[in-house]
């Protein structure tokens, strides 16, 4: 298998990070290098296995859904790259 | 007594409690090896005037009863740290100031620690060399040009550089036990469940752990009893009888059982880290322990299924990161665009390749292919943890396949970087703790480490272990200074 310059720009589209075709073409040699890699695993017959997903094996533990910081707004907008009084700005989104 | 800046943390903390030395002496020290070791670049944030301030007040009222008095230590640029700005060794985080504090560090500045600053890493823990960092690559102390390991390479190079006396990591597929084995300094990657997560860039929830690196065991054992503790406000933190692991150290291992995977002694592996596992043994066996051959039949799957497994939850993780809440902000037309160009601007390349692998084995006709796949490996590498441990209670193997490597040698090849993680990996897939101890050098003089690996939770054992073969090995650093002018 490998991985061609359109899919690369159709993962690059999922990803949201913005490709050159110069970028592309050095992304595509490392994934088909990085996958050939991993087709290793295609030898290990899996068909029974159920899939590891947390190797903590525990049920997650509930709690109150309450409010537990109050009054952080402020603090919460001083990082944002844009902000408007009590708001995070992004470019316009409806014309 | 010894130069401030060369004790172990035992050694500092009983020298600040018996009043023969103050924090404000201990942490200028410190401040001002730092200050001549710029060349290293293991800072990426200094706090020196604040760490300063904080040690005279800890002066004026000193709570001895503490386990760090005083003690200053510099962080791993991972830890967010309230109100000190913290990056990730990324641009896409280059102006973030945390407004609040991750438990593992909250915990080390509740027994009295002083935060002397925030250390390089790889781009969000991503590489084995800290080559990616957005901040330039670390120097290790070892040798001019000589990588210090990654991700914790700042952590690493600050810590056997004399510039912290202890300092902490994240290890997610070997980002602690990698750089300590380059450098000749102890790190321990915890069971996953053991510190808590809260607070810490996510790179791979799955894998992520802190842990303590040190100059010595002991060392480790306090600050392992610091920094573990439940946490409900990570859901994976697990709530399990925590020792306090430095009380109960102890040189008595007579009788455990340690295993030796077959699997480990892997094609083309240098002479000199076969002869290194071969010392290894006989060290162990000197200590009164019992050498068991054992078999880890999927050792050699566990890389692949680590770059599946890792970069699937990177890409999702990395998600947040688009510019509208924080951090680097690229301007765009309009909103997509903005968000694309924030994201190739703002993460640097092997972030960008880590979560395109990520978003490809994610996506729609793969994810059975690969991402299932991965996990069904991942299953059988942790069965074969559980089989070995019905017949040892611990395992040994050498920390990493070759010693450290030049800056630049690897960085045109993944692969041959991902590979330095091949002894490491399958521990984190496993969820295990393991500990990395400096154990002698390769035919350069350059450090290396041997792994021992532990049953989950099993903290204390491998310590143990650890504790008794360091006796044995009789390990020293050489450190020249050649950095400092």
């Amino acid at each position: 298998m490998t991985i061609d310059l359109k899919t690369i720009k159709h993962i690059s589209k999922l990803s949201r990070i913005s490709v050159n075709d110069e970028k592309a073409k050095k992304l595509a040699d490392d994934l088909n290098s990085i996958f050939k890699f991993v087709e290793k695993l295609k030898q290990l017959d899996t068909e029974n296995v159920e899939p590891l997903t947390s190797v903590a094996e525990t049920t997650l533990k509930l709690r109150l859904d309450e409010v537990k910081s109050k009054d952080i707004r402020d603090q919460i907008l001083k990082n944002s790259p844009e902000e408007n009084e009590d708001f995070f700005v992004v470019p316009r989104v409806v014309e | 007594m010894s130069q401030i800046t060369s004790q172990t943390l035992t050694e500092l903390v009983k020298n600040i409690k018996e009043k023969k030395i103050s924090s404000e002496e201990t942490t200028r020290a410190f401040i001002e090896r730092g200050e001549k070791s710029n060349d290293l670049n293991t800072y990426i944030t200094q706090n020196f005037s604040s760490a300063l301030n904080k040690a005279k007040n800890f002066d004026q009222k000193p709570n001895f009863d503490l386990k760090l008095p005083g003690i200053p230590m510099a962080v791993k640029d991972l830890f967010c740290t309230n109100g000190v700005k913290t990056t990730a060794g990324s641009k896409i985080l280059n102006n973030f100031v945390p407004p609040y504090e991750s438990t593992v560090t909250q915990n080390i500045w509740n027994q009295g620690a002083i935060l002397l600053g925030k250390l390089n890493c790889d781009e969000f823990a991503m590489g084995s060399s800290n080559e990616t960092s957005f901040f330039g690559n670390v120097q290790s102390p070892i040798d001019k040009g000589l990588v210090p390991g990654g991700s914790s390479g700042g952590s690493a190079s600050a810590l056997a550089a004399n510039l912290t006396p202890i300092t902490i990591g994240t290890d997610t597929g070997g980002s602690i036990r990698q750089p300590a084995s380059f450098t000749g300094t102890v790190g321990l990657k915890p069971t996953y469940g053991s510190c808590s997560r809260y607070g810490i860039v996510a790179f791979a929830s799955s894998l992520d752990q802190a842990g303590p690196m040190s100059k010595n065991v002991k060392d480790c054992a306090l600050l392992q009893e610091i920094i573990s503790t439940y946490d409900e406000k990570d859901s994976t933190s697990i709530d399990f009888k925590r020792n306090e692991y430095s009380k109960e150290l102890t040189k008595n291992i007579k009788g455990k059982k340690i295993g030796i995977p077959k699997e480990y002694r892997v094609d083309g592996m240098p002479k000199e880290i076969e002869d290194l596992w071969t010392k290894g043994v006989e060290y162990a066996k000197d200590c009164g322990a019992e050498i068991v051959e054992i078999s880890l039949p999927h050792t050699n799957y566990a890389l692949p299924a680590y770059y599946i497994v890792a970069p699937a939850e990177a890409s999702s993780n990395l998600a947040r990161y688009d510019g509208v809440k924080y951090g680097f902000r690229s301007k765009g037309e309009n909103l997509i665009d903005m968000y694309e160009k924030t994201r190739s601007e703002g993460f640097g390349e092997e972030v960008q390749r880590r979560i395109m692998i990520g978003t490809y084995v994610l996506s729609s006709g793969y994810y059975d292919a690969y991402y299932l796949k991965a996990q069904k490996v991942r299953k059988l590498i942790k069965n074969d943890f559980d089989e070995a441990y019905k017949k040892v209670d611990a395992i040994l193997t050498p920390s990493t396949p070759s010693a450290a490597f030049k800056i630049g040698e690897k960085t045109n090849d993944p692969v041959s970087m991902y590979l330095n993680d091949i002894f490491t990996v399958p521990v984190n897939l496993a969820g295990l703790p393991a500990i990395s101890i400096p154990a002698g050098v390769d035919a350069k003089g350059y450090p290396l480490g041997l792994q021992i690996i532990g049953k989950a939770f099993d903290e204390q054992n491998i310590l143990n272990i650890a504790y008794a073969m360091e006796e044995k090995i009789e390990f020293k650093n050489k450190i020249t200074d050649w950095w400092i002018k």
